[in-house]
Parts: C-alpha cells; structure tokens; sequence
C-alpha cells in the first residue's frame, strides 16, 4: 500500500498567480493513498525540501508528488531530496502545473482545475512506481571531432591539452576548413592563413591528436561514455606514411582540367595535387575522374616520378574502428548555391563572384596571386557592387529565412581592402540593414564608410545584365532616396546565404542528435546549454549550431571542448534505469521491437519458456540495459506488450490517462 | 488430380512426411483445413477451399519432420510474413503454391435465395448448385469473396514449388481500395456511424484474431489479464469497437490483406476495410515496397515534424 505525499510549490507567483495552489493541495489530499498534502512558495528551496524531507520521515511515505515546473528543470532535484530521506529517487514524480499550466492559462477556475488533473495523474502514475537503481558504466576516454576547420581544430587543440586523446575526422583531404580560404579577418584585418596554420601545425604535431583526413563517419554506435565509431579513409592513392611531400607528382601530371577547389574552380589543378601550400598533412591525393591511369589505364607519370615510392593505384578504403566516450559536430557550412537567383546574373557573367570566390581573388596564394583582376579578361576593375543577403533574411522561399550574421562584416572587409589597395576604384554595396554588433564590429564598419569612402546603399539589386558593350549594369533601389538606380560595374561581389554543410543531416541521424528545420544541429538548451546537443555526449562547435564567425566559433569551440573534457575525467557514468525490458513469457519473438530499435539495444536468444503450459524453447528478446536510451518505440512496436519501459511502463501511462479522464 | 499426384511424388521423395491441405467438409461440399500423415488421395482442393493455412504452421512447426504445406497466391503471403518474424520454423516447411482463380462463398449463393445445397459442381465460368429441390446454375464470378474480387495479386511469394501457375487467374473486379475511399468520402459523422454500426454487431468470437497471419503473438493483450486491455475493451459498450480499433493498429503495417478476417466474421463486418486504409496511407506516405514501413528506419524516411493535420492528405 503507498503511502504518497503531495507537495504544491507556487514558483512564487509564476504557479500562484494562475493556480488556486491551496486548493490544489486540499483536493489532492482526497486521492487514493494520498497521505500528506502541503504547498510552499519556493518547493526547490532549501526550506522546501526540508519540508518534503520532514513529510517522508514524519509520514512514512513511500511515493512523492511535487507539482511545480517542468522535469527538466527540478526532477534532478526532488529526486536527490528523497533519496537523502531513505526513498528510492525514482518513486518521485513531477506534476507539470507551471509550463503546462499556470504559464498558458489565464482563467483561474480552468487553470487550478488542470493543475488538480497534472498532479492526479502523477499520483496514479507514482502509485504504480517501482523502486529502480541506476547502474554504471565506464567511460572511453577518447574524444571525436568530427570536422577539422578552425571549430574542430580549436575544440581538439583544448580536449588534447587536457591530456585526452582525440582524433579529428575531416572528410577534404587537409585540415583548415573554410578558414584557409579566406584572405584577411575581420575586425583586425590579419591574414587568415598566418594564424591558421600555426593551429593546424600545433594540432598535427600533438602527441594527444590523431588526424583523419579525406576520411568520413561510416557508422556511430553505443551512447554517451562508449561510442563505437567506424571512419571511412577514403583511398588518396598515396601512402601518407611514404610520402615525402616533395610535390613532384603533383607539377609531373599532364592531366590539368580538375577545378581547384580550393580556390573555388576558378583555376585548375593537376590530377594528383595537394590542396593548398600549408596543407595539412602536406600529401596529395588523386582525383580519380581526371586521373589518367584511372581513366584510361594509361599514363602512371607520377608513380614513375616518386623516389619515395608512396603512389599505389590499387589502394582501397580502410575501414578504422574506434571506441569513444565524447563526439563533438564540428562541420562547418557552406555558401548557398545560387541556381535559383538568375536576377543577379552569377551563372551568366564570369565577372559576378560569390564573397567566397572574392576571397580567394584577393589572397596572394589565389588564382590571381592576389592582384585584383577580373575573371573573364583579367583587367582590373574600376567599379566593383557589392550585393548583401543573396539569399539570406529570404522570405520567397529560395534562399533562408535567417540572417548569415558573417556577411555585413566582411563585405565591409571586402569593401576596405580593395579600397585600400586601389584608391581608383569605387565600391558600392547595397544592404537590406548593416548588422555589425560585436567588439570593434560597428567602428570597422564605420571606418570603410567614413575612411574608405564605400558607397552603401540601402536598398536591393533587382537585376544584373549586360548593356552589350560588355559592362554589367546593376539595376537597384535606393530606399532612403526612393529612387531606381543603374550602376554600371566591372565586377559584381554577392554574399550568399551561408547553410550547414550537407554531410550534417545524415550526421546527425546516426548521432541520433536533433537538428531545426534549417539543419542546423539543435542545442540542448538554446541559452543555458548551448554547446551540447540533446543527445547525451554529443557536443557542437562552431557553424553547424547557427552562423558565427570565427571570434565566435572559437569560443564556442573551446566551451565544447570544456564539456568533453568534464565528460571524459569521469570514470563510470550512472545509467539511466529507465530501460527496456522484456517479459519472456510474452514475448512472440518476432524481431518488429529490434527492428525499431535505434541504438540497436535488442538481440534475441533461444531460451527455455515455461508458461504454465509446459517446456518450450523460445525465441525471445533480451535488452542490454547499458545500450538502451529508454526512448520506448520497442514498446510500441511490439503487439502483444511484451516489452515495457521501467518507470514508463504502459500500465502507469494508462493510468495516467485514466487520471486525466476521469 | 495433379495435386494428389504431387504430394505422393513429394512426400516419396522425403521432402515432407506429412501434409497440411485441405479435406472435405462436415456439408459435403465444403472443405476444412486438415493434415494428412497418410491417405493423400483424401487431399481436396477446389474452389471451395477459401481457408489460409498459414498459421497453423506455428504449432505445427514445433513437431519433428518437414509439413509439406498447399498455398495459394494469397496465402504465401502470410507465410512470408510469418517466417520474417519468426513464427514458424520455415526449415520444417515444404511450401508448394498451388493455383488460384478465386475461391467461393458459399454465403453469397444462399443470399442469392438458393437453399437446401447438397453440392456444388465447377464447369469453367459456370457453377451448378445441387440442391434438394433440384440443379440451379450461378455465375462464378457472381459468387467469390469479396477477397478475391480485389485480389492483391496472383503470383506466389518464397514458395519451394509452385504447381502449374498458368492455372491462376486474376479475378479481380474491384479497384482494391475503392471501399476505403467511398469511406474517406463521408464526413466524419457519417463515417463514425458507420463503424459503430458494423462493428457493434461484433460478439467477440476472436475467429479475425484467430485466423489472422499476423495476430500471432504467443499471448494475444486480450487474453492477457495483466496488460490492461482485456477489461479495457470492456469498459463500455463501445467494448468491440474498441478491440478491432485496437486490433488494426496492431496488425498495421504487417497486414497481408488476404482478407482473412471478413471471410471468417459471421457477422459478416468488413475488417478488411479497417486494414485496407492503413495500407493505402502506408503506400502514400512510405511506398509500397516490401518492408513493413512502421518497423523500419531510414535516412530518407518522413520527418516527424511532418504534420498532418486531420482530413489533410487523405482526400
């Protein structure tokens, strides 16, 4: 028989001021089993819980019921108040009376009469409780990373000096990210490269980080504290343990028609190359679609060029499993693809670039060696237009709805250097809203208008187009003038939108980690828990959470890289004891519960059943506990209720709903 | 017979000691489900034998030997279904498809007014019913399971052997889910009343339960005190409404549509018609591929954030 204590708080008056909270403990007092009933302001406060504490003891209870605000917030608490008290945590239950309630209810009648409903359910609920005990499991101390741009490299750099292993997995065949490609970096105009690659050449080296590169997630098993993770090396057809880094093979390749992808196709690479000087690791990689040996069978110049004797065509993939007890997201974003905004002419005229591709115009190591040169006949061009959210801040459904948030500031940039550089230009840029908070953010802002003489121009390009003799006229509004304007131009620079890499999606389906409708990974609480995913060891760095630059994105790095750090120096984790389990005597063996199965928790074994109807030999499903999440779509997928859920079992949730019902 | 023939052939060979099939019937004309350790020559099979054997294979699979068992299109079916989750050890099963051109109800020629029958004589398209009043002709096609008239297909799935399957005719007349769309075309009141009223003649007899290649849980929730459900459904006098509701929802998904459940209702409710939808919104949403779509997982699956509002994306 339980004996079940009812304590109401009022939050102050968060609950108190929608809830008759009085009236809630009266009622409540007249359930079955209920033997104590009480309301206080503050139930989290130290007296609050001496108070429940004193109930148990004074009461005997055996079940407690606490109608306050949601779980999430207190159910760690009132469970470690009981169990100070000799009760088992898990007879402890939360009656939601605030954000399901007292928050969005203005009627007072309606809302004390819900608040009664929550916490009779709880009370059916608890008064099928069954005392649980949490077990252990260890924890791998090794970290993933997965991603290796400035988020994953700073996040590892932090996790390895803390004496962790981790290991980066990139799936290019060099570290670095978008951040190699970029020029100089805003507020402070220092080269991108110059403090990279320091980084880069720190997290190589480290005795603690082991790289991954032209490698990518094959599978992710297990759960927080013991993931089991298989990496795809992509084959690069070259031995990274021979290879000297010479570059010959790569300056011997007849084959030239491959995009050089690090500086966005706008010049060629070899077939055989290294992606940029300060790669890391400093080894090339074939691309076997413009590969000669690959496409014809014919050719082998740099197999024959090798002294070190590294290039092998046979190499195949390898497949490398690894235990882990941390993974951080660290993937990165991209620029949009612009097919859908034809308005500005970026597939039609060389002579539009994305900010990206401008970067690598400027950068001295770019398809130009840093002179500013146009891309159809290499002049140097007199009016350039920059064209802010190209994509981004859309509401027609063809780019995003969200601000880019990087892309005022290194338009700015953009603006400044060429300003800067050559003084016989003139620049334009057109803007929906400058946005420019931040440290020394709104002063480099002010400097390219103010200093530099940049023309902004509130307003947006309607069209880009050519006038015929060979000059892009941008067509666009100028609001605060109200008045339509031609510009012509001999090069015009589009911020696109920027969008999570899309390598995430299917990333996070095996992490089993959230994302919002954006693909961005969701964080576990939007302010409070910002750089952990939902899913319990699964941490996020940088853009794959939302738009950051890199100020930004190193802090966030480092703050992810603290969390692991917390998970990892913890030897064993306490389980949740909320898991399946299944009744052998009712179980039909039919596999539907592994199938759903996510974390792949369920096996089956033949076993010896006797259901009072005599010896048989069954096949049955067996839980392992310290694989199970607890997340129950086993016991909905099985018909004849066979599986349970330990403190959700279907028979407490049904009471619950009869609680509610009644 | 062909069948006879094989079976001997078969049994002779070792493939099987004994044979589940069919036998004639307490009436005469009708056949019922039996198993034969000998005397194969009593092995019937015509257009009478509506019955799936499927299921008996789970208790029969438990007994030594090979079963060598006769299946039509229909029914391979369910033995797949069985055998994928692992119901019935598929090993001790010689699965041999026979043919199928549509089976007969026999309740159809009496509701055509036809009484007193003591045998019913098959001449192609034509059947000649034997009464005690004297010989009334009937048109086949007149006279099949709703079952058959919108047959899910006449090809045999995971057989050992399948006997002449030239032999099998599509009957099909009906679009399959025709009836769950005249159903999606009422309003919901309508619709309500509907269900209450067929399914309020129900009296609990649990032949659907029983019959059905699906419901093969070693112990069914409603015959289980401790789940919760056998006085759940029992609750109020919307007690058999709330068991078939309850029903359908566990077979969803995994239904055969081998229209077991209406053909063994005696009170002649159309169960089919609750599966049927499930499978139609199953098809719309995930396709109509092989897997059962609720039990499997893929990347590229609906996103629950996909929300479907009520009547939305079912007219």
């Amino acid at each position: 028989m339980q004996r079940i204590g009812v304590f109401v708080c009022h939050c102050g008056s968060n609950i108190a001021a929608a809830v008759d909270v009085k009236q809630v403990a009266e009622t409540l007092k007249n359930e079955p089993n209920v033997v104590f009933a009480a309301d206080y302001p503050y139930m989290c406060s130290e007296n609050g819980q001496q108070l429940i504490r004193n109930a148990i003891k004074e009461n005997q209870l055996t079940g407690v019921v606490v109608c306050s605000c949601s779980p999430r917030m207190h159910e760690a608490t009132f469970r470690k108040t009981a169990e100070e008290s000799g009760l088992n945590p898990y007879m402890v239950e939360i009656a939601n009376i605030r954000e399901q309630c007292s928050w969005i209810h203005k009627d007072r009648m309606t809302a004390t009469a819900k608040a009664v409903v929550l916490g009779r359910a709880a009370i059916a609920k608890v008064r099928l409780n069954a005392p649980l005990t949490a077990g252990e499991s260890p924890v791998v101390k090794r970290a993933l990373v997965i991603g290796g741009g400035i988020a994953g490299i700073q996040t590892a750099l932090d996790i390895a000096e803390a004496g962790y292993p981790v290991d980066i997995v990139e799936k290019k065949p060099t570290i670095g990210g978008k951040m190699a490609q970029l020029d100089k970096t805003f507020p402070t105009l220092d080269c991108a490269a110059c403090i990279l690659t320091p980084k880069m050449v720190e997290a190589a080296q480290h005795e603690n980080i082991t790289l991954y590169t032209y490698s990518e997630i094959e599978e992710v098993k297990g759960y927080v504290g013991n993931f089991r993770v298989k990496i795809r090396k992509k084959a690069r057809y070259v031995h990274e343990d021979l290879c000297s880094g010479c570059g010959v093979c790569t300056q011997k390749c007849p084959s030239r028609k491959g995009g050089n992808e690090f500086n966005l196709s706008l010049d060629k690479r070899g077939a055989i190359y290294i992606p940029f000087a300060q790669a890391i690791p400093n080894v090339p990689v074939i691309d076997t679609e413009q590969c000669l040996k690959f496409k014809t069978g014919k050719c082998g110049l740099c197999q024959m060029n090798c002294a070190a004797k590294a290039i092998d065509f046979s190499q195949q993939d390898e497949i490398v499993e690894q235990e882990y007890g941390a993974i951080v997201a660290a993937t990165g974003f991209n620029p949009i693809s612009l097919d859908k905004f034809g308005e500005f002419g970026y597939q039609t005229y060389p002579d539009v670039v994305t900010s990206l591709e401008f970067e690598r115009i400027l950068n001295a190591a770019g398809p130009t060696k840093g002179h500013l040169e146009r891309p159809s006949d290499g002049k140097p061009p007199k009016t350039l237009v920059f064209v802010q959210c190209v994509g981004s801040r859309d509401t027609s459904g063809r780019g995003k709805e969200y601000c880019s948030k990087i892309c005022c500031m290194y338009t700015a940039k953009h603006a400044m250097l060429v300003r800067e550089k050559y003084p016989d230009t003139e620049v334009y840029v057109f803007y929906i809203d400058v946005r420019t908070p931040g440290k020394n953010f709104d002063e480099f802002y002010r400097r390219a208008v103010e200093q530099y003489g940049v023309h902004y121009i509130k307003g947006m390009v309607g069209k880009v187009y050519d006038d015929g003799a060979g000059h892009l006229m941008v067509r666009a509004s100028d609001l605060l003038a109200n008045e339509q304007l031609t510009i012509s131009a001999d090069m015009v620079i589009l911020a696109a939108a920027t969008e999570p890499d899309k390598t995430a999606r299917s990333l996070a389906t095996m992490l089993t980690a959230s994302m919002d409708t954006n693909d961005f990974f969701t964080e576990a609480h939007p302010k409070l828990r910002p750089v952990e995913s939902p899913t319990a060891g699964v941490f996020l760095s940088g853009f794959c959470q939302g738009p950051k630059d890199i100020p930004e994105t190193v802090s966030q790095a480092g703050a992810a890289a603290v969390k692991v750090i917390g998970l990892l120096s913890k030897n064993k984790l306490k389980s949740n004891p909320c898991v399946a389990r299944s009744d052998s005597l009712v179980c039909s063996g039919c596999s539907n519960c592994e199938k759903v199965c996510p974390f792949g928790a369920i096996t089956y074994t033949e076993a010896e059943v006797n259901d009072g109807t005599g010896k048989e030999i069954r096949r049955i499903a067996v839980v392992n506990e310290a694989v199970c999440h607890g997340c129950g779509a086993c016991t909905v997928a099985c018909p004849s209720g066979a599986m349970d859920l330990k403190g959700f079992s279907s028979n407490q949730i049904f009471a619950e709903v009869d609680a509610i019902c009644r | 017979m062909q069948i006879t023939k094989t079976i001997k052939k078969l049994v002779s060979e070792g493939k099987a000691d004994r044979v589940f099939g069919w036998k004639k019937g307490e009436l005469g004309f009708d056949t019922e489900p039996a198993l034969f350790t000998e005397d194969f020559d009593s092995v019937v099979y015509n257009s009478l034998c509506g019955a799936n054997l499927c299921k008996y294979m789970i208790n029969e699979t438990k007994k030594d030997g090979t079963v060598l068992l006769l299946l039509k299109p229909c029914d391979s079916r369910g033995l797949q279904l069985l055998t994928k989750e692992h119901r019935v050890r598929r090993e001790k099963i010689y699965a041999l498809g026979v043919p199928c051109r549509g089976k007969i109800d026999v309740d159809k020629i009496s509701d055509k007014g036809i009484k007193g029958m003591i045998d019913i004589q098959e001449n192609g398209d034509t059947l000649t019913v034997v009464t005690l009043y004297g010989e009334q002709t009937v048109p086949r096609q007149d006279v099949l399971y709703e079952k058959c008239l919108s047959c899910v297909g006449k090809e045999h799935v995971g057989c050992d052997e399948v006997l002449s399957p030239e032999l099998s005719e599509d009957t099909t007349v009906n679009d399959r889910f025709a009836g769950v769309t005249a159903l999606e075309e009422k309003n919901p009141e309508a619709r309500f009343a509907f269900w209450r009223s067929q399914l309020s003649k129900c009296i609990r007899c649990n032949a659907c339960r029983n019959v059905c290649p699906a419901c093969s849980c070693v112990k069914c929730i409603f015959d289980n005190p401790s789940s919760g459900m056998d006085s759940k459904a029992n609750a109020d006098d919307f007690e058999e409404n709330l068991y078939h509701i309850i029903r359908s929802f566990h077979v969803c998904g995994r239904c055969t549509d081998c229209g077991e459940c209406s053909r063994v209702c005696p009170e002649k409710i159309p169960l089919h018609l609750l599966n049927r939808k499930y499978i139609k919104d199953i098809h719309k949403l995930y396709g109509d591929g092989d897997e059962a779509a609720l039990l499997t997982f893929t990347k590229d699956d609906a996103e629950p954030s996909v929300v479907y509002e009520r009547g939305e994306g079912h007219a």
